[in-house]
Formats: structure tokens, sequence, C-alpha cells
């Protein structure tokens, strides 16, 4: 049920957000909008904790904004390689070991990777993700490490000693 | 306090701007990497400058040139939307890419004559 409130709120928050024209016969329509998609969410089962994470809204921003300064650091070194005369790069395939358990946490470890320039997730299996690199170097397994710890944490709320529990 | 908000408004349109000119220079310096890397996996890695650096500073230039509110929230969304999207497409491309049985070129990669470069300014 408060799955299905955060939904709601949310959509409207959206909604209103959006349009800027608060006549009665626009807000009609909003409400009404709003019912569909969430009969169609409901249909589609995703009103869970994965579908509706707005619970850990806190969390998850306070990872993004870590996360921002992160992709932006990288963005460094993969335009240096972009614009010097000599190319000179180092790609590698590298597997990075995760110690996020539910989907949502290995989705948005995932996804951070992807997201940050010079690395790319190529595949998962398991908690184990295979990485694309442009620099070999730079791909240890330490510099995935505090990423890992900080999503696992913002998606799951748990302290990472927890993660050796199940495998 | 007048005077600080005078010095603001005069600064927005100026700062905004300016982080559009770097992002679109961002966007130009993504797409020539896409033009001078190696392979498929590579080139993925200089698109996502254009992906997360160029589209961050042109939407964060475009709020501060914005007239309303509205507009604002209308750009974080597009951003939020960005970011969420972004690396799935990103990753989509790769995992087929790695499916289909694509090899990525490993190693160090040099061209070491920078001077017969035909891009070379």
């Amino acid at each position: 049920m408060g799955y299905l409130l955060g939904l709601i709120v949310v959509l409207g928050a959206l909604w209103l957000g959006l349009s800027g024209i608060y006549e009665p016969l626009l807000l009609t329509l909003s409400v009404i909008s709003i019912a569909i998609s969430i009969l169609l969410a409901a249909r589609l089962e995703t009103v869970d904790r994965e579908g509706v994470p707005y619970a850990r809204t806190p969390q998850l921003f306070a990872y993004w904004a870590w996360l921002l300064v992160e992709i932006f650091k990288a963005n460094w070194p993969v335009i240096k390689a972009c614009v010097r005369a000599d190319l000179d790069i180092n790609p590698a395939l590298v597997k990075v070991k995760t110690r996020c358990e539910s989907d949502f946490a290995k989705t948005i470890f995932a996804n951070s990777i992807t997201l940050t320039p010079g690395t790319v997730t190529v595949e998962v299996e398991g908690d184990k993700l295979l990485v694309h690199a442009l620099f070999e170097e730079e791909a240890t397994p330490d510099s995935f490490a505090e990423m890992d710890e900080r999503s696992a944490r913002a998606a799951d709320g748990r302290k990472s000693s927890k993660g050796e529990v199940t495998a | 306090m007048p005077e600080v908000m005078d010095v603001i408004m005069a600064v927005k349109p100026v700062l905004g701007a300016f982080l559009c000119l770097v992002g679109a220079g961002l966007a130009i310096i993504g797409t020539v990497g896409v033009l001078r890397f190696p392979d498929f996996y590579t080139r993925l890695h200089a698109a996502s400058i254009t992906d997360t650096g160029a589209a961050t500073l042109t939407l964060v230039g475009m709020a501060l040139l914005a007239p309303t509110w509205l507009i604002v929230f209308k750009l974080a969304a597009i951003w939020l939307f960005l970011f969420l999207t972004g690396p799935t497409g990103s990753h989509a491309l790769a995992n087929a890419a790695h499916t289909a049985g694509l090899q990525p070129v490993i190693g160090r990669q040099r061209d070491g004559a920078g001077a017969d470069d035909e891009g070379g300014a």
C-alpha cells in the first residue's frame, strides 16, 4: 500500500511539474492518466520494493551526488585520450566481484560503472561483472570497491560486512 | 540584498551561455573520440562523454538561461531520465556485441606518429 501511495505522489508531482496549466479540465485529465498508469503498473506487478524505490530516496540521492563527482573526475582522462595527438589507450576486459545482493543494488552498481566514462559493464553473471575498460591501469578491483560498497548501502541499506553471508 | 540579486541576475545568463558552450565542446570531443578509437567497445567509452559530461553541462547551462522554474523542473526531469536510460542503452549495446561474439581489441594501442595525423590541428 505504501508503494502505491509513493507512486501516486511521484506521478502527481511529475504531472504538475510538467504541465504548468492548472485548470479543472486538465487536472481531471491528470487524475485519469495517473489512474491508468497505476493500473498498468499494478497489472505488470512492478509496484514493489524494486519498482517503487522511493522509500530510499534520500540515500539514493546522496549516492547520486557522490557518483556525479566520480563521473566528472572520470571524464577527464577519457577527454584527454580523445584529443591528444597520439592515440594512447590500453583497453582491457576485467572481472569485478560485487557484494551487492539484490537485483536493484546490482543494477545500480552496473549502471554506475557504465555511466562512468572509461568503463562499461558488458555482462552480469551472478555476483561477477564483466567490465570493459579504456585504461587497464585504472580498472583495478580496488577502484570499484568504494562504488560497490556505496551502491550496496544506498540500495539495500545494510552494512557491507553482511555481504559475505550469501554467495 | 537587492544588489546581490542584481549581480546574480546579471551573471546568470553569461554563466548559462558559457556552460552550454563548454557542453557543446565536450560533445564535439566525444564525437572526435568516437571517430578515432579503434574498435566498438572503445568507441562506446568516447560516446559516454557526450552522455554524461556534455549533457549535464548543457542542461545546467539551459537551466540558468530558463525564464521560469517550470522549465528548470523539466530540464531536471530530462537529466534524471537521461542518466537512468543512458547507461542502460550503452550496456544493451555492449552486451549484444559481446553475446554476438565481437572480440574487443585488448592491450596498449599506440599510433606513435602524431605528425601524420590528418586531423592534427
